[in-house]
């Protein structure tokens, strides 16, 4: 299948004190970055719950990236790790239905990390880019046809 | 006399009895219990034969109890809880009974979770205490469990089992008690390894008085190796092996460990016979019945405990 | 509480693999308080199999619905519409649910989207337990408010068999041993003299294997 000229969307649920303060600052610091992602601020990566992933994935979307603090440094104490888990289950759930765990990831970063934003956004669209659009929405727009 | 068994005759006795164990085949092959009971015959008094152990499928043990009968072995037919519901066990026993079976043992049997039928359905209808109840009940107030008459009645002598080093410790005399007031006639221990332990049980076990009601039997075995003393201790529920035992075992050169395994079990005898309240020994090779003639006669439990009994007049 | 878990999507795919419209159908008790079928869950399993569905190229419709209670019919009244427009129901309720959906609806065709596991409580987040197996003859108050039945593996009423060890039973190490736990609140309660009486047989007759037990209750009839 060719990936010629395809365009991933991906949605990045940041937490507000970490990854989200880091893609503005990767901004701020004219940092480019690839516009495939849309960044969807929440308080906390604890806020992410199963059903937020899979109806990104049911909506149309090729990639989905949870970015939340560094573990250990969570406002909330623990809300990461428990994103990590969740992330961890949402992933099995992909794989078990065809659409793949590997177009979900989970990223913990800095607040200070405005370059590191950047490249994570850089290294995740490369990624859902060979990989191609998610069957799902592959299937839907065949259906449109 | 309450069955008439060569065991219960050797217990009133007061000899010092010992009994072993037979374990059925996992096949039809008849040779296999045959051939053990033929080994077992001049060096104990009864054999156990297994049901199902460790939740494993093997030939029944009331069968094989017929076949050890066959070759002149008295055996002690086992019933677990596991497989079969206060029906079958009743049923069971009143054939066994008819066909020459005095020796019954009750055990509350491994889960079956342990075994090679993991999904089947546990039946744990009774308990063992009940089951001992049941059982005494059968033969000595001529019942069913559901109170029916019961007539005549299963002749058998009632065994029951008790681990010392089960937990919490504290209650396992209180258990044995309990199992003899249910009707237990004799018990059997698990393995004896850590002597200091079973030294304290028995303690308590003579503070109450139990042993002048009931007739315990130490429960020995031969270790083969280092590896299956690490096994027991590891891997076996309800085993009690203390790293002295191990260290023993891994002491010796590879060839002199089956020595040692038996070395350690005669030692374990003598230290046993010494106590109060020891009315026998009952030896469990677990698959090396040629191991235990010479446990016997290293041990100096000959004469032949079988060999006696023999001669005493089978009446009840 | 009753506790259940959902059963491998292989198996669901597989149960409404004839149909093409189907309604998920939650229950806003006990299952929801377990996290197995409540509305979120519900959500869930749509996406999933509407995704799964997307995937594999069939073409299949899920509605969605949670109701306050699938195991009373007025409840499930509510629904009666999107019951009707539908080639099947998958509930996320419990056993009891999925029956009385099949009583109240005797031409819909209705398949369990969860294993229901046992009557218990959560102990921790995200960890149940079972407590109670439903023998309809409560031995609790001899044991001091914990079921030999339900948390011994072999149901003994005379106390612990020879496997028990360090507290737990002898068929794993995560499965504390209930004998143990009865033990120790006989001994805190000063009731461990109460352990010496035989206990005799249970009679099994008012729980399970007697097909479909009842409770009448002449004076609540209508």
């Amino acid at each position: 299948m060719s990936t010629n000229g395809f365009e991933p969307q991906i949605v990045a649920f940041c937490c507000h004190y970490c990854a989200s303060a880091a893609a503005d600052l990767a901004g701020s610091m004219r940092l480019r970055y690839p516009p495939n992602i849309l960044v969807i601020k929440l308080m906390c990566t604890g806020r992410i719950d199963l059903l937020h992933i899979l109806r990104a994935f049911e909506g149309g979307v090729d990639g989905v990236m949870v970015a939340g603090c560094l573990e250990g440094n969570c406002h909330f104490i623990s809300g990461n790790t428990q994103a990590k888990r969740r992330v961890q289950y949402a992933k099995q759930v992909l794989e078990s239905i065809g659409v793949g765990g590997e177009r979900l990831e989970m990223f913990n970063l800095s607040s200070s990390e405005g370059p590191r934003f950047a490249k994570i956004a850089t290294e995740m669209t490369e990624r859902i880019r060979n990989l191609g659009p998610s069957p799902v929405s592959r299937q839907k727009k065949e259906v449109v046809k | 006399m309450k069955a008439g068994s060569k065991l219960e005759q050797a217990l009133v006795e007061g000899r010092f009895a010992v009994t072993s164990e037979i374990g059925p085949p996992k096949s039809v092959d008849a040779e296999v219990v045959r051939r053990k009971a033929r080994l077992l015959r001049d060096h104990a008094l009864a054999a156990n034969i297994t049901d199902n152990p460790t939740g494993v499928v093997r030939m029944a043990s009331i069968a094989c109890g017929l076949m050890a009968l066959q070759e002149g072995m008295e055996p002690i037919v086992q019933v677990t809880c596991r497989d079969r519901n206060r029906m079958a066990i009743q049923s069971d026993l009143l054939g066994a009974a008819a066909m020459g079976i005095k020796n019954v043992l009750c055990l509350t049997g491994d889960h079956p979770s342990l075994g090679n039928h993991p999904q089947s359905k546990p039946v744990f209808d009774l308990d063992s205490l009940q089951l001992t109840q049941m059982v005494r009940n059968m033969r000595d107030e001529k019942q069913f469990q559901n109170g029916e008459e019961l007539n005549p009645e299963p002749r058998l002598f009632v065994g029951a089992v008790e681990n010392p080093f089960g937990h919490p410790l504290q209650f396992r005399s209180v258990r044995l008690a309990k199992k003899v007031n249910a009707g237990a006639d004799f018990i059997q221990t698990q393995l004896i390894f850590n002597i200091k332990r079973f030294r304290e049980w028995m303690q308590e076990v003579r503070d109450r008085g139990i042993h002048e009601r009931v007739y315990i039997l130490a429960g020995v075995g031969p270790i083969r190796s280092a590896g299956a003393a690490r096994f027991m201790r590891d891997r076996v529920p309800g085993m009690d092996v203390p790293e002295e035992v191990v260290q023993r075992m891994a002491g010796v050169e590879r060839n002199e460990a089956r020595k040692e395994g038996i070395k350690i079990c005669v030692e374990t005898i003598q230290e046993l016979r010494e106590m109060e309240g020891i009315a026998g020994i009952h030896i469990m090779a677990l698959e090396w019945e040629e191991a235990v003639g010479e446990i016997v006669e290293t041990a100096g439990l000959k004469p032949l405990p079988m060999r006696l009994a023999a001669s005493v007049s089978p009446e009840r | 509480m009753i506790v259940g878990e959902q059963k491998p999507l292989d198996e669901i795919r597989d149960q409404i693999s004839p149909f093409k419209k189907v309604l998920i159908l939650g229950c806003g008790t006990c299952v929801t308080v377990c996290f197995a079928g409540g509305e979120k869950e519900v959500g869930v399993m749509a996406s999933t199999l509407r995704m799964a569905g997307a995937v594999s190229g069939q073409e299949k419709e899920f509605l969605e619905a949670t109701v306050k209670r699938q195991c009373e019919w007025e409840f499930l009244d509510q629904v009666a519409e999107q019951i009707a427009s539908v080639d099947a129901v998958l509930s996320l309720g419990c056993g009891i649910g999925v029956q009385a959906i099949a009583e109240r609806f005797p031409k819909v065709r209705v398949y369990p989207g969860l294993n229901t596991s046992f009557l218990g409580m959560p102990v921790e987040q995200g960890v149940w337990s079972a407590r109670c197996a439903a023998c309809g003859d409560c031995v609790l108050g001899r044991f001091a408010g914990v079921c030999p039945i339900v948390r011994c593996s072999k149901s003994l009423l005379n106390g612990p068999c020879g496997g028990s060890h360090d507290g737990v039973c002898e068929i794993s190490p995560d499965i504390p041993c209930g004998w143990q736990l009865i033990y120790d609140r006989l001994e805190v309660l000063g009731l461990l003299d109460t352990l010496e009486e035989i206990v005799p047989p249970k009679d099994w007759s008012a729980g399970m294997g007697r097909g479909g037990r009842s409770i009448v209750r002449e004076d609540l009839k209508i």
